[in-house]
């Protein structure tokens, strides 16, 4: 039996889409069979940073309508032979699914699939509604920021009022140089404000955009970037792993230290 | 902490982390607060059995609030009191 986790946010912008693509294909090099989908119908996303986006023939609507199978509609990435996308319908919207149909869908889903991560739309209505309706566990993104926080901190109520069992964080963009000179939030004061259990901590990485660029999640790419690391590292955790948290703050060379102290970065 | 956290130190001037974070405190104070009315009817309920158990409460005086003000957020209960228990103590 799967398990199917909502990644959500409450703000936009925050990076659920990119944290849902980098997971997927995370756990897919876990040799696990995942299935990602998009529940952000009408303002379709997954796909171009999946970079799935050309061969579309069905979406989400048209399964929970009815007018496909499921197999029909999930689309195979081939470079991750364990890897399916269901993308959200782009012309209707978000009143098209109901919470009881995903539900449905997702238990179907996780009858054969291992992993079944929903990309939830930004906001609290019925899309959102509609995301967590399946799901036994949630994902929560934020960045180190006061909107995004105080949204979370809703999130988070929402999500616990909920059928869902288990709820973590993800705080995204964190750019240690700012946090170092007192101009960001740190991990430690996100976590004592929210009071929420942390799985996972992504730094701001240029790569992330020039991944999406190219429709490749960082997370393939072994190339040390230290975005692509911390979710592998998050995805190891989903695993069941007990994985220490990176240290963003060591490594510094002697430059950059120096500058540090003398309040130049 | 480096020279700038320093100097913010020694003049008093909070890092804009610190200003974040108290204005995240206040605003969630608030967020939370904003309590729906049955909640606040579930609160009153168990606070009234409660002190049931002590007193003689008249039930259709009661009232229970939530109010906010800049820093905080205080509940606010008044029970009238029709008698008081025998043997309580």
């Amino acid at each position: 039996m799967g398990e199917v986790i909502v990644i959500t946010s409450g703000k936009g912008g925050v990076g659920k889409t990119t944290t849902t693509a980098n997971l997927g294909v995370g756990l897919a090099l876990a040799e696990k069979k995942v299935v990602l989908i998009d529940a952000d119908i009408g303002l379709r996303n997954l796909d171009v940073v999946m970079g799935l986006e050309n061969r579309i023939v069905y979406d989400l609507v048209d399964v929970v309508e009815g007018r496909c199978r499921t197999k029909q509609a999930l689309i195979r990435d081939k470079r991750y032979h364990n890897l399916f996308l269901l993308p959200a319908a782009q012309t209707r919207d978000k009143n098209a699914v109901s919470p009881e149909q995903m539900k449905k869908l997702c238990q179907e889903l996780k009858e054969e699939y291992d992993f079944i991560l929903v990309d939830c739309p930004a906001g609290i209505e019925q899309g959102f509604r509609n995301a967590i309706a399946g799901a036994d566990q949630a994902l929560i993104v934020t960045t180190p920021e006061v909107s995004a926080v105080r949204d979370a901190d809703r999130i988070i109520g929402l999500v616990e009022a909920g059928e869902i069992k288990m709820s973590r964080l993800i705080i995204n963009r964190l750019r240690p140089d700012m946090v170092k000179r007192g101009d960001m939030l740190d991990i430690d004061d996100i976590l004592e404000i929210l009071a929420i259990e942390l799985i996972g901590v992504v730094p701001d990485d240029e790569k992330i955009i020039i991944s999406t660029n190219r429709g490749e999640p960082v997370a393939a790419l072994n190339d040390g970037s230290p975005s692509g690391k911390a979710y592998r590292n998050i995805v190891r955790r989903l695993l069941g792993e007990t994985v220490p948290f990176l240290d963003f703050y060591k490594n510094q060379s002697f430059l950059s230290r120096l500058k540090r102290i003398i309040g130049l970065s | 902490m480096n020279l700038r956290a320093l100097l913010n130190a020694l003049t008093g001037r909070k890092s804009s982390k610190d200003v974040a974070k108290e204005r995240l405190r206040l605003v969630l104070v608030h967020d939370r607060a904003s309590v729906s009315p049955e909640f606040l009817e579930k609160i009153k309920e168990e606070i009234i059995r409660v002190i049931s158990k002590y007193m003689e409460i008249d039930e259709s005086n009661t009232v229970v609030n939530m109010h906010r003000s800049d820093d905080s957020a205080i509940l606010e209960a008044n029970l009238a009191i029709k008698a008081i228990r025998r043997n309580i103590h």
